[in-house]
């Protein structure tokens, strides 16, 4: 099982990460000095208030951004630009308007000017349950359907780390267990390296390894939380009081983090 | 790294999703978008049949005189009668057109997607080009006429120079809804610049260049047919002015039946083009 060989060797490397934004108002600090590893195999939430760097951080490792200092490594290379390993799962799906689902989740194999390996591609819409809907248009499915046609598309292109940025955030709460599910299930069955973006600790907590806490202005690692909550989680361990405290304990980290940050700032 | 990226804080989405311009739905509410039903199609062609037919009538009992207004069956007879005479000069109107359009709608989407990549550019070049889409080009034409004489270049030019800008600013609108989360989706799975351009850009852009195509064209054939009224011995636009010189409406009515069948599948034909390629914004 995939879990068992988790926290072993580290996949990716964030070695003192720094980014500042030029913008009109003046430079906007994202990111200070964030140091983070995700271990091969492993399932790691980053978890955080809204506007607290982690898509910053998030995008930095897949490639998309500069970083002002610091760098950010995948085994031995140093990402600079995406890395065909690593693919992104956005908000909100994210699938091109104009293309039918089919050619949505073609799309990486064109841009690479390769064939697409259609019997891959079968095999994952048969297994989140989109078989039928390849000729539908994005506005014709449903937000999960929507999203789970992202996750094929980044699954299709066999990435060893999936980079997932609040991507079930838009969901209604059923839609949403159902996905915090099937993501569970496809990363026991694929072995692959996840880290996973969100701001909601039930989420965080139900879904990881470990839980990286970010507090906000500028960005920083506050805390790390291992979660040992055997898998398979069912959704039904959301109501359990192990589960609840765990909760409680990281909003109350939270809570102190953003009550403190007004003294930080006249200082 | 990505230039475009690089600078901007990830907060998409809702600003792409923000920004809607009056694209193609805003064709739909001319009439073609609703599918009709067959009783539907039946009374529209009643209706025309009860106003062609009144016309007639009408005309008939007022005895109206033909140089005021002719009756809808002299008309019919005058083009069926003159045809011969009048299909080169709406081949030569149509020549114009095409060549016009073509030479303007080519440069106004070139110069779009090209000022579009540079806000600094952009904003020194717009004021002209507002400039060329409000001063009517018609206005050109004698001008043209004096450098050109009265073949069909001073015409071309006219039309190219009414058909482009219209073009380019539809499209210039089209090409500056920039969707970060889709530039980043792309870029995440390796696209290199020309494939955001062709893969992303022009998509995003699309429904607003036919909107462009479309109102150009529309611009062109208006501006086609003055500059013919203003000189020269061919085309549809000197037609008009032949006949009405010699006060033979039911020739002239031929001429404007013409010209609402060209306006007409100028539009239907670009309706079809936003159904094929931009009907994902509906």
């Amino acid at each position: 099982m995939a879990n068992t060989s988790a926290g072993s060797r580290p996949k990716m490397l964030v070695e003192n990460a720094s980014k500042f934004y030029a913008t009109k108002s003046g430079p906007v600090h994202a990111l200070e000095n964030v140091s983070l590893e995700v271990r091969e195999g492993e399932f790691l939430c980053i978890l955080g208030p809204s506007g607290c760097g982690k898509t910053t951080l998030l995008w930095s490792m897949g490639g998309l951004h500069d970083l002002t200092s610091g760098r950010i490594r995948l085994g031995k290379e140093i990402i600079t630009r995406p890395h065909p390993e690593i693919a992104m799962i956005f908000q909100d799906a994210n699938l091109l308007p104009w293309r039918n689902l089919l050619k949505n989740v073609a799309f990486p194999f064109e841009l690479k000017r390769r064939r697409a390996d259609m019997e891959r591609i079968e095999h994952l819409l048969e297994r989140v349950n989109l078989k039928g809907f390849e000729h539908k248009f994005p506005r014709e499915l449903s937000g999960g359907m929507q999203q789970r046609a992202s996750i094929v598309r980044s699954l299709a292109v066999d990435p060893s780390v999936l980079l997932m940025d609040e991507p079930f955030g838009a969901l209604d709460a059923f839609t949403r267990d159902e996905m915090n599910m099937l993501i569970q299930e496809i990363w026991m069955e694929t072995g692959k390296t996840i880290a996973f973006v969100t701001h909601s600790i039930a989420e965080a907590i139900f879904l990881a390894d470990r839980v990286v806490v970010m507090s906000a202005r500028p960005g920083r690692i506050s805390a790390v939380y291992d979660i040992d909550i055997p898998r398979p989680r069912s959704v039904e361990i959301q109501t359990q009081p192990d589960f609840i405290a765990r909760v409680l304990e990281i909003k109350a980290r939270i809570d102190r983090g953003r009550t403190r940050a007004p003294g930080l700032e006249v200082a | 790294m990505d230039k475009v990226l690089g600078d901007e804080i990830p907060e998409f989405n809702r600003k792409a999703a923000a920004t809607d311009e009056p694209g193609l739905s805003g064709l739909r509410s001319l009439g073609l978008g609703q599918s009709r039903t067959h009783l539907e199609t039946a009374i529209i062609v009643l209706v025309a049949a009860i106003i062609i037919g009144g016309a007639e009538l009408l005309l008939r009992a007022f005895d109206v005189p033909q140089y005021i207004m002719p009756k809808p069956s002299q008309i019919a007879w005058a083009l069926y009668t003159e045809w011969p005479f009048l299909w080169p000069h709406l081949l030569v109107t149509l020549y114009e057109l095409f060549a016009g359009f073509a030479i303007g709608g080519a440069v106004g989407f070139v110069m779009a997607a090209v000022i579009t990549q540079f806000p600094f550019v952009e904003k020194i070049v717009t004021p002209y080009i507002l400039l060329l889409v409000t001063t009517p080009m018609l206005a050109l034409v004698p001008l043209l006429i004096l450098r050109f004489g009265f073949g069909s270049e001073p015409r071309i030019i006219a039309v190219a120079l009414a058909s482009g800008p219209m073009v380019m600013i539809n499209s210039a609108t089209g090409f500056r809804r920039v969707d970060l989360a889709k530039i980043a989706l792309a870029r995440s799975f390796g696209a290199n610049t020309l494939q955001i351009f062709t893969k992303i850009r022009i998509p995003m852009a699309m429904p607003m260049i036919i909107v462009g195509l479309m109102v150009g064209s529309i611009f062109g054939l208006l501006t086609a047919i003055g500059a013919e009224m203003v000189g020269g011995a061919e085309g549809l636009g000197n037609r008009l002015t032949y006949y009405s010189a010699l006060i033979r409406m039911p020739q002239f009515f031929a001429i404007i039946l013409i010209l609402a069948v060209i306006g007409i599948s100028i539009y239907v034909f670009f309706y079809w083009l936003g159904k094929r390629w931009a009907s994902w914004e509906a």
